[in-house]
């Protein structure tokens, strides 16, 4: 009895007699039950409001945040950029007691820096995939695929140290020896001068292992989205298995693999801590890898904070522009590349 | 005549001659964008009774069932034109709230659809609300969360793990789940669109005696493609054919003596 | 007696045979070859765990997680004021990460094909790839400059901005998993959409979505660039947000650069910890996962 009570003064709580438009049977239609209905009306319409406004607010913070960031960045690096014009990019002087600031050192280590690690990683990376997608064994695929992913778990500083502590003196003691002398590399100005560990070369072997997981992953995507009924093709008419992959596979995921590569690219042209680390951290122009360098990552991280004058922090900021400026093209290459083969983004 | 009362041994509370239906349309249309889906349907729904619309697919009859709630334009594209008439006012009239009218008119769907982060009780509670101003105490809600899950005949099943998940019971309990949870705010009426279509033999029997016990407490629209389903729980059946109403007659007529020749064709299986 | 049709055919053959043979010598060769560079693309994985564990689990001790940095000749320094920065920095980065994030995954998920949703995940992507440094900058510019000093905030808020493409991404994708039919149920129970959106679809997303966060919380732990000219780094114990912080990877780098031997083995043990702690959030994020479909709801 007393539940069925309970229950139904539940149930009578329930039905939103007045307070909404709905008339129950038999109820009349007066000023109170009209004033009870608007106010509930309002009620929801509203919430529903503020939640459509807040979700937009909340989606429009990103655009609103790349413009305030673009903004800013630039705006602070103009004084310099005014200053100094195109010579900005191709001068090669950085001195700041002198107040003269040119930035080629820096954006030619980056570019450098950036293609030796892809010359390395792109074959390694490329290979690792197409092993995984086609030949590997398939109780290997997940714990191999694991074990790539994880390199772009470690941070940037943790490589940084490794690279110091254990790549630079493996560099220093036996490669760079290997290089110039066993190899005779060292006749040629690439591989000449002195090889005190920190170089160019340090930073791109670093960044060549920090952008393989990238390179591979999308690698990984774009050829197991490759239809089977290529690979099947190409094996009725013949062709060896290694021929399926030349022939049939790869040509289908060309564009993005190459947007993987590119994407890769993109990374390597804004790691700062472990190239910082290893590169040696000299304004220098030299055509030798053995010699230290900048990239314009580690020039900011390097002297941001010791910058002495107006003008040399406004220099600063506009290596940061045009360091933006170059990851955000490669950036939507890369990623207008990967779209465009049906490849899940990396 | 006899009365009504007489022959029937459920007491009916007899309806007043001039007291509206529980639902009525009146020249409905319903498009999906440039579709027509509902074409002109003039329709009532007695009072606690059981209404069934039968048809072949796509001949409308989920749609109208949505528009009965409101529940049609929540489709992007969707268009409604007409009037549906719940107690003798227009829901798609100004100043009506949906969301209001659809806790008067409960819906059940095709597949059950319980929320899988709730428990079997949260779940029933679920469309429960208080009175602005007022709480909903913990007793007074297991009260209801009982009543409705017996209403529904799910109760002995369940009553030892109200606290389990909802996602965790067969197919056919959750579809009584899902229909406890539509009864538990004791809606006027109850909507149902294919309600057993996805059951098994045996829930199917369990919900349609359910559907047919619900009439004592409410109006009941049931859509089903099932035609001898339609003959077991309704008192009346609709013929809905490509968006129109064909026909409408107490289910013993529609299914002895059809007027049109249509619904003969479909029901005795020429088509659909 | 061989006649010379037979002879040509035999000969023919044969060379087929050998170009079959030095194709199929080609492919396995080559398929070997990538199996080699599956290999030399994990060595350096390798190199690195075994150089951290080496070098670092000699310098752990319980010192190092309950002791402030000591100067260079004491022994028993630690790196408890840099952990506890960490762990602040990341609580500040979730504040404005976690509501950004979410938020215009719900958006995104609700609004997919439209032209501002197609522009906003866009641009999501765009900062996604955003260098962390200049990040730094920006937030130098932004956050520092102002008011003259570094702080915690600004450090936080840094990676907060780097977390929120992560963020985004991995709610628009678990709130699309959510069917419609668990909407549709929910507006025909007389739920208004904000409800439906939070309180069903939200909810039946969130084990998905907290596993992306968790993820997206590993990713930022480890970085160091904007935290240079943001939090700065503090060599004392600061739970101050206005004031400079410690932070692991900022100690981690800062040590590894010093000349001084005993600052090179707690950088060791810095690096140790700090991978080992990303590690545990990404292993934490699979588990939660599983355990949400595993246990019966309350």
């Amino acid at each position: 009895m007393e539940t069925r009570r309970l229950a139904s003064a539940v149930a009578t709580a329930n039905r939103p007699a007045l307070s909404t438009g709905v008339v129950e049977p038999g109820e009349r239609r007066g000023p109170t039950s009209a004033a009870g209905r608007r106010a509930s009306i309002e009620g929801t319409v509203l919430a529903d409001r503020v939640y459509r406004w807040a979700v937009l607010a909340f989606a429009l913070c990103i655009p609103l945040l790349l413009l305030v960031i673009f903004v800013e960045v630039g705006r602070a690096g103009w004084p310099a950029l005014r200053q100094f014009g195109f010579a900005f990019l191709t001068t090669s002087v950085w001195d700041p007691v002198a107040g003269e600031f040119g930035a080629a050192p820096a954006i030619v280590g980056t570019i450098l820096t950036s293609l030796i690690a892809l010359l390395i990683a792109t074959p390694l990376a490329l290979g690792g995939a197409i092993f995984l997608s086609d030949f590997s064994p398939s109780w290997l695929r997940q714990p191999l695929s694991f074990l790539i992913d994880l390199l772009a778990a470690v941070p940037s500083v943790v490589y940084g140290l490794w690279g110091v502590f254990v790549l630079l003196p493996l560099l220093r003691e036996t490669v760079m020896p290997f290089l110039r002398d066993t190899l005779h590399l060292g006749a040629t100005p690439f591989f000449s001068g002195p090889a005190y560990g920190p170089s160019l070369l340090a930073a791109g072997l670093i960044l060549s292992i920090m952008v393989l997981p990238y390179v591979a992953a999308v690698s990984r995507e774009v050829l197991l989205a490759v239809p089977r009924a290529q690979r099947e093709a190409a094996l009725a008419l013949g062709a060896t298995r290694w021929e399926t992959i030349t022939g049939a596979v790869l040509p289908y995921a060309r564009s993005g693999i190459i947007g993987g590569v590119i994407l890769g690219l993109g990374r390597a042209l804004g790691e700062t801590m472990a190239v910082t680390m290893v590169i040696g951290n000299r304004h220098e122009l030299s055509a030798s890898l053995f010699a230290p360098g900048y990239t314009m990552a580690s020039l900011i991280a390097n002297e941001f904070t010791e910058a002495t004058s107006d003008i040399h922090l406004s220099a600063l900021m506009a290596v940061g522009f045009v360091l933006l400026l170059i990851t955000l093209s490669v950036n939507g290459i890369a990623r207008w590349l990967v779209w465009r083969t049906g490849g899940r983004r990396a | 005549m006899t009365d009504s009362a007489t022959i029937d041994s459920t007491p009916r509370p007899s309806a007043a001659r001039d007291a509206p239906t529980a639902l009525e349309t009146r020249r409905l249309h319903a498009w999906f964008g440039a579709t027509a889906a509902v074409r002109d349907v003039t329709l009532g729904f007695p009072t606690q009774e059981v209404t069934a619309i039968i048809g072949p697919s796509g001949c409308g009859k989920s749609t109208l069932l949505r528009c009965l709630n409101r529940m049609h334009e929540t489709v992007p594209l969707a268009r409604v034109a007409g009037e549906v008439l719940f107690f003798g006012r227009d829901v798609y009239g100004p100043g009506v709230d949906p969301i209001a009218l659809r806790r008067q008119v409960g819906m059940v769907f095709q597949r059950p659809t319980p929320f899988p982060t709730m428990s079997i009780r949260d779940n029933v509670a679920a469309g429960l609300r208080a009175r602005p101003g007022e709480r909903l105490g913990r007793r007074e809600v297991d009260a209801v969360v009982e009543r409705a899950l017996r209403h529904a005949a799910l109760w002995d099943e369940v009553k030892d793990r109200l606290g389990g998940s909802a996602t965790g019971i067969s197919g056919g309990q959750q579809q009584r789940l899902c229909i406890a949870r539509a009864l538990a705010s004791e809606p006027q009426v109850l909507l149902l669109d294919e309600p057993t279509a996805s059951l098994d033999p045996l829930s199917t029997q369990k919900v349609e005696e359910l559907v047919y016990e619900l009439r004592q407490s409410m109006t009941v629209v049931i859509v089903t493609h099932n035609m001898q389903q339609a003959a077991r729980v309704s008192d009346r059946t609709v013929f809905m054919l490509a968006g129109e109403m064909i026909e409408t007659a107490d289910t013993g007529t529609m299914f002895t003596a059809p007027s049109d020749s249509r619904t003969e064709a479909y029901i005795t299986g020429r088509f659909g | 007696m061989t006649t010379p049709v037979a002879a040509e055919h035999r000969h023919r053959a044969r060379v087929r045979g050998r170009g079959l043979a030095r194709r199929r010598g080609t492919s396995v060769t080559m398929i070997a070859l990538t199996c080699v560079a599956a290999a030399i693309a994990i060595v350096p994985l390798l190199l690195i765990f075994g150089y951290l564990l080496r070098e670092g689990a000699g310098a752990l001790s319980v010192d190092f997680f309950t002791n402030m940095p000591r100067p260079v000749g004491e022994t028993g320094g630690g790196m408890a004021n840099a952990i506890v920065g960490t762990l602040i920095l990341v609580g500040i980065a979730s504040t404005v990460g976690l509501p950004v994030g979410i938020g215009a995954g719900l958006y995104l998920a609700e609004h997919g094909g439209t032209r501002v949703a197609n522009l906003v995940r866009f641009l999501a992507d765009v900062l996604n790839g955003l260098p962390s440094i200049v990040m730094g900058i920006f937030a130098w510019q932004f956050l520092v400059r102002p008011f003259g000093h570094f702080s915690a905030l600004a450090g936080g808020a840094a990676i907060g901005a780097m977390m929120i493409p992560l963020v985004t991404r991995t709610t628009e994708e678990m709130v699309r998993t959510v069917p419609g039919s668990l909407r549709e149920a929910a507006l025909a129970l007389g739920y208004p959409r904000w409800r439906t959106s939070l309180q069903i679809v939200l909810r039946t997303a969130l084990g998905g979505i907290v596993t992306g966060v968790l993820v997206a919380v590993a990713r930022v732990a480890g970085e160091t660039a904007p935290l240079l000219f943001t939090a700065f780094g503090n060599q004392f114990w600061s739970t101050n947000v206005t004031e400079p912080i410690a932070a692991l990877p900022l100690q981690v780098f800062v040590y590894a650069i010093s000349p001084y031997d005993e600052w090179h083995a707690q950088a060791w043990a810095g690096a140790l910890v700090l991978i080992a702690l990303v590690l545990l959030i990404s292993v934490l994020a699979r588990v939660a996962v599983r355990a949400r479909h595993g246990r019966p709801n309350d």
